[in-house]
């Protein structure tokens, strides 16, 4: 009974995944998936019921149409806040991790240049420990997740203004080998 | 076994002591009322030694923003022994004081620097030294040879025989290489004590100078490290989840403040080296790190939000009530102490700028020290007349100095590649 509680509440997190990102669209320019299938995908889920399984498999990872292909977070300067458009790809992270408990993923904190560098691997620890909680809020592991930070010393874009800082100011989920 | 393997892998990293492109200084902001000051050739009878002395004793006194050397082709003389000094022409010429020297070799690769200092107006000798030199540290044994001019003249001892650890990063078809790199106090006889294609952060001198403690992210997470200069080898100390980070000794050598976040959150601890024991100083939901010990070894001031911005805060050594210390700008992190514990240096920002400060600790008054807008990581020379800093040139990291009454600035460039993190060695122990 209880797992298949868990299994509806699985499900209903990916559609509303599906649902909500069809809508979202960000305007930084990020490289970000088609999303406009992501929905197809998720009813191909709902329609295999406890099979639905089967489908959130590593494979997903490879997935330019699932909702696992986007693993980037960004956020605000000297903030750990996570957006409310970016809570329905956590969730979906979320739902995939809670169902396959051997998948591991690594929580890699990243900030902008500005300020004191060992200060900023407290801010990206502290931006990757907010993701963590809300995997584990949902069901993953503890010993699924792995949170390192890199503070500034692995800028995704090098530059010196808002343009290159805001892409870096960034938790990237991190699957291995993938 | 593990230590082994470790130590092996840092002899694997350490294979390149490669000699690197030298770091250039340029002086960007020069100081009024530097003082005139001649500094003759030495004699060299006996043969051309591998170093021109006279001409690093005149770089070090120049970088010191405090004296203005005579430029060679402006000397009155060249005189190398006393008899030889005609005190009259001196004066003439407007120098306060007058240095010459001989530089002279007494078999199996050694050679001996004799100098003189003079008070010109007096006509007195004002101190005189011999000094032993094999030919391979001619080049440490003439800045001996500014320190010594430096102290007699200023009373304060200076801090030219002493070196400097930064890290440089650099990247070649699209792959980053992280360099923790030592160079003399002048940029020159740079070494590679590390070299990794993963971060490396935060280098720390131990109190003897023997030592750097650092942060290194080889093994894709962080791990502090503590690697013996002349060795290369070197422990992990600290791998724990999380962060591993913000190395700092105690004046004493016998511990180690760290920052980690095993329990959920950015935390400082002391860790005792004997044993690796931990003890937790910090507890709360802010970041708490970047702890430097005071020189008494009493308190630790570390970098904190717990008040909404990074502020400074102050701490008894085996922990205790926090007491903040910055109040001005929404900005203030990564201090030093001056090594008179009197003043911190410190990251400053306000307006969206990032500057190098101080502020001292009795008055709380804040002085702002440097002029770019992304300053980071000041580290004080151990004699405190200087603050070495990372700042931006070009759009690469650079190194800049600036004495600490913000009077004199110098710049560190390299070639390529970004500088930063620099720190200040302490002194040398005199062997």
């Amino acid at each position: 009974m209880k797992v298949v509680l868990k299994l509806i509440m699985v499900l209903a997190l990916l559609w509303l995944a599906g649902c909500s990102s069809t809508g979202g669209s960000k305007s930084d320019g990020v490289a970000v998936e088609d999303r406009s299938d992501s929905g197809a995908a998720v009813t191909d889920a709902t329609t295999t019921g406890v099979d639905g399984y089967g489908n959130l498999t590593i494979e997903s990872l490879s997935d330019p149409n699932s909702p696992l292909a986007q693993r980037v977070i960004y956020f605000a300067f000297d903030s750990s806040e996570v957006a409310e458009q970016d809570r329905p790809l956590i969730e979906a992270h979320a739902a995939f991790l809670a169902a396959n408990p051997t998948v591991k993923v690594t929580l890699e904190g990243h900030t902008d240049e500005r300020g004191s560098r060992e200060y900023n691997i407290g801010l990206g620890d502290r931006r990757a420990q907010a993701i963590r909680r809300m995997l584990e809020f949902q069901g993953v592991s503890p010993n699924q997740i792995t949170v390192v930070s890199y503070g500034e010393e692995k800028p995704a874009v090098d530059g010196h203004d808002e343009s290159a800082w805001s892409m870096n100011r960034r938790v990237e989920l991190v699957y291995a080998g993938h | 076994m593990k230590k082994i393997t470790l130590s092996l892998f840092a002899l694997l990293l350490c294979a390149s002591w490669l000699a690197r492109a030298e770091l250039t200084i340029e002086i960007t902001q020069g100081m009024d009322g530097a003082v005139p000051v001649a500094i003759v050739p030495f004699g060299t009878a006996g043969g051309v030694p591998p170093q021109d002395v006279a001409a690093i004793v005149s770089a070090d006194l120049a970088r010191s923003g405090r004296f203005a050397p005579v430029p060679v082709q402006n000397l009155v003389g060249r005189p190398v022994e006393t008899s030889q000094v005609r005190f009259q022409d001196w004066r003439t010429l407007g120098v306060d004081n007058l240095v010459i020297g001989k530089v002279e070799p007494v078999g199996g690769g050694q050679y001996r620097v004799q100098f003189r200092l003079f008070d010109v107006y007096r006509g007195r000798q004002i101190t005189g030294y011999s000094l032993p030199a094999p030919a391979d540290r001619l080049r440490y044994i003439a800045h001996r040879v500014s320190d010594l001019i430096y102290e007699a003249l200023t009373g304060q001892p200076g801090a030219f025989a002493t070196r400097i650890a930064y890290v440089i990063s650099e990247s070649a078809n699209g792959k980053k290489t992280y360099e923790l790199q030592l160079a003399d106090s002048d940029g020159h006889n740079p070494q590679t004590l590390l070299s990794s294609p993963q971060p490396l952060m935060s280098p720390a001198w131990s109190p003897d100078g023997a030592k750097l403690a650092y942060v290194s992210f080889e093994k894709k997470r962080a791990g502090v490290f503590i690697q013996d200069i002349a060795s290369g080898k070197r422990e992990e100390l600290s791998a724990f989840a999380g962060i591993n980070g913000a190395p700092a000794w105690s004046p004493d050598g016998r511990y180690l403040a760290v920052t980690l976040s095993r329990d959920g959150n950015p935390e400082i601890y002391s860790m005792r080296l004997s044993d690796r024991a931990l003890k937790r100083l910090t507890n709360g939901p802010s970041i708490d790190t970047e702890p430097v010990w005071s020189p008494d070894g009493r308190s630790i001031v570390f970098t904190s939000d717990r008040g909404g911005s990074p502020q400074l805060y102050r701490i008894p050594a085996q922990g205790g009530r926090p007491e903040r210390l910055t109040f001005e700008g929404n900005y203030n992190a990564s201090a030093d102490f001056s090594p008179d514990g009197k003043t911190l240096a410190l990251v400053h920002g306000a307006n969206g700028k990032y500057r190098i400060a101080t502020q001292d600790l009795d008055s709380g008054r804040l002085h702002v020290l440097s002029d770019g807008s992304l300053d980071e990581s000041p580290s004080f020379a151990p004699n405190g007349s200087m603050i070495i800093y990372a700042t931006e040139s070009g759009r690469r990291g650079v190194l800049a100095a600036v004495s600490s009454d913000g009077r004199f600035r110098q710049r560190f460039s390299l070639q390529q590649g970004n500088v930063r993190e620099p720190v200040w060695s302490p002194f040398e122990k005199r062997k």
